[in-house]
């Protein structure tokens, strides 16, 4: 954690100094001290510090042992071989693949049609309002119930909506057999993918419609009087000023989609090859009972997380770095 | 959709009505009819995302037998025995201590964020600590490490402690979850306390209580409550602490939700009922604050 924290505070001082040297500007109310504007900070800070950085430091721990719950006898410290199976191990190695995938595919398909939305939303028309909330409505589900509705009414092969929808088309055509396929066990990362992205995208929506709106109109009247098709004005005016919102949304929809652990665990229960990182850490600790192993993966993770979090916490210093300018 | 468009554009301008002094010209009806069509576009885009949620309230109203056909069947008459089942008239299992338990760690966390997310992002905000940044960059990259790293620790501290199976527990969990969060929140909903005012009320005298009071609460309050929603939705939502630290007597909805299905016979109407049910909360907090909910997830950096 300390290294994480030092990286973070290497991009936080990098974004300070690209401010302006002067007087702080608030100068009059920086005469109390320092301590006691240090104090609010404190119970969130060692609250946080606890709860969540404190067992970190034990997972370090039981990751050099061997220890299998159902048989606490044979606990022992076993060094580093926990660590020597996380990089042979199979099932492991798999759960990094599909966590990738699986996020990076979400993310980037969520922001397309986010910003697809976005778009359509963004001009005026008749009942803008209704069609708004229609589409935040996917998100709003409690993402158990979102995978519970996927599962058993629309992937369902018997009589989810899906193949009732072909049905219906089939009927259309006059076909009496019409294609019923198990949409879950014939594709089952494209189903939990779907699911996912169908609950994301409105997300991405939101955040893309703000920085729409945010969006000075004049200098998009002035290239219309200039000449320029809507299509030059959304590759060289909105676009450019979209970054920061498609940063910010690729920022936040990774942070929650790779821990992704519901949809995973209701959808397929991690079968067929779509368990994650979250699911099979879940799976090797809940269900197998490998505490040293488990905590081994998760410490690889954790690196791994930290590796991608510097990177990631350097493009929110980015994109706050002119808001702090106060 | 698009196959209108060229109909709609290259329509005959209809006669003009002589008593509009200023005539259309014939650019603007074409950007008038792509509106349109642009609307009509949109609401059917609306529509086509909405299904699966109106798919999911239709068959809960729906008895078991008229969900589970194929083709599905529409005009199939109404009833409630899906929500009656859920509440327990079938299995016996009242789904009311898992609602009261989700409600205790969604309001419970939530107050205690706010107690310890306020007066941070006052520290950070109105009075800023030096090096104020790094510590806001410290809460937030506390969110990006994967929970899933240190639960074997917090369980068998709870399996110890006896704390297993106890909501309290995930009172505190769930705090630490989206303190994080409400501290980026509140810091910017508090920056926008302008500060000439804060200094005029020093001057003026006034104490800190009623600056608070007076000055700061007044502006940050609909920030204030735009944070505590989506950690009442985010706590709400959570299942992967609430499943491996709850048994019987604390389980969450989310919880209830896996548990209720059995996967004998029928249950279509008896999931959808459930999963509408447990999402009514947050559908309506989240409907009612649209605006809100965009500037608090975006952690304030868009307005």
């Amino acid at each position: 954690m300390s290294l994480m924290s030092r990286a973070t505070s290497t991009t936080a001082r990098v974004a300070a100094s690209s401010r302006s040297p002067g007087p702080e500007p608030r100068t009059r109310l920086a005469r109390t001290g320092s301590w006691a504007r240090r104090a609010p900070l404190l119970p969130a800070m060692i609250f946080l510090v606890v709860v969540t950085q404190l067992p970190f430091v034990v997972t370090l721990v039981i990751s050099s042992f061997s220890w299998n719950s159902l048989d606490p006898t044979s606990r022992h410290f076993a060094g580093l071989s926990n660590y020597a199976r996380v990089f042979t191990d199979n099932e492991l190695r798999s759960a990094v693949g599909t966590t990738v995938i699986m996020t990076v595919s979400i993310v980037a398909v969520s922001l397309v049609l986010g910003l697809i939305i976005a778009l359509l939303l963004n001009r005026a028309f008749l009942g803008r309002g209704i069609v708004r909330t229609l589409f935040i409505a996917p998100f709003l589900l409690v993402p158990v119930a979102a995978a519970l509705l996927w599962k058993d009414a629309l992937y369902n092969p018997n009589y989810g909506l899906l193949n009732g929808l072909l049905t219906w088309v089939g009927q259309l055509f006059g076909s009496h057999h019409p294609a019923q396929p198990d949409w879950l066990s014939t594709m089952p990362k494209t189903a939990v993918e779907t699911s996912l992205i169908w609950q994301w995208t409105p997300f991405m929506m939101l955040i893309l419609l703000a920085g729409l709106q945010s969006q000075p109109t004049d200098a998009i009247e002035a290239a219309r009087v200039d000449g320029a098709g809507p299509l030059q004005i959304f590759r060289y005016l909105t676009l450019p000023h979209l970054r920061r919102y498609l940063e910010l949304g690729t920022l936040l929809g990774s942070i929650y989609i790779v821990q992704n652990f519901d949809a995973v665990f209701t959808l397929t229960s991690g079968g067929l090859g779509t368990a994650n990182l979250p699911y099979s850490i879940y799976e090797t600790f809940y269900q197998a009972h490998e505490y040293g192993q488990a905590s081994a993966n998760a410490v690889v993770v954790l690196v791994a997380t930290i590796v991608i979090a510097t990177f990631a916490l350097r493009v929110v210093s980015s994109l706050f770095r002119e808001e702090t300018q106060r | 959709m698009t196959t209108h468009l060229p109909t709609v554009a290259s329509a005959p301008p209809p006669t003009r009505n002589p008593r509009h002094r200023l005539p259309q010209p014939p650019s603007a009806r074409r950007r008038k009819g792509w509106n349109t069509a642009w609307g009509l576009t949109a609401w059917g885009a609306g529509l086509f995302f909405f299904l699966p949620v109106a798919w999911m309230v239709l068959t809960s109203f729906h008895s078991e037998t008229d969900a589970a056909t194929n083709p599905p069947s529409l005009a199939a008459h109404l009833t409630l025995s899906g929500y009656r089942e859920f509440f327990g008239s079938a299995t016996g299992q009242s789904p009311l201590p898992a609602l009261i338990n989700s409600a205790t760690a969604s309001i419970g966390s939530t107050l205690l964020v706010l107690l310890l997310a306020v007066p941070a992002a006052y520290a950070l905000a109105i009075k800023p600590v030096r090096k104020w940044r790094d510590v806001l960059f410290f809460f937030l990259s506390t969110k990006m490490l994967p929970t899933v790293a240190g639960l074997l620790p917090i369980y068998l501290f709870a399996k110890n402690t006896g704390l297993l199976d106890n909501i309290w527990l995930l009172v505190i969990l769930y705090t630490s979850m989206n303190l994080p969060i409400a501290v980026w929140m509140m810091r910017s909903f508090l920056a926008e306390v302008p500060i000439s005012i804060l200094e005029a009320a020093q001057i003026d005298g006034a104490g800190l209580l009623t600056t608070l009071r007076r000055i700061v609460a007044p502006i940050a309050a609909p920030g204030i409550a735009a944070t505590a929603l989506i950690c009442f939705i985010f706590s709400w939502n959570e299942m992967l602490f609430a499943r491996v630290l709850t048994g019987v007597a604390a389980i969450t909805s989310p919880v209830f939700l896996t548990g209720f299905v059995t996967g004998e016979g029928l249950f279509l109407a008896q999931v959808c009922a459930a999963a509408t049910l447990i999402s009514l909360p947050v559908l309506a907090a989240g409907f009612a604050a649209q605006d809100k909910l965009v500037q608090g997830l975006s952690l304030g950096a868009v307005k």
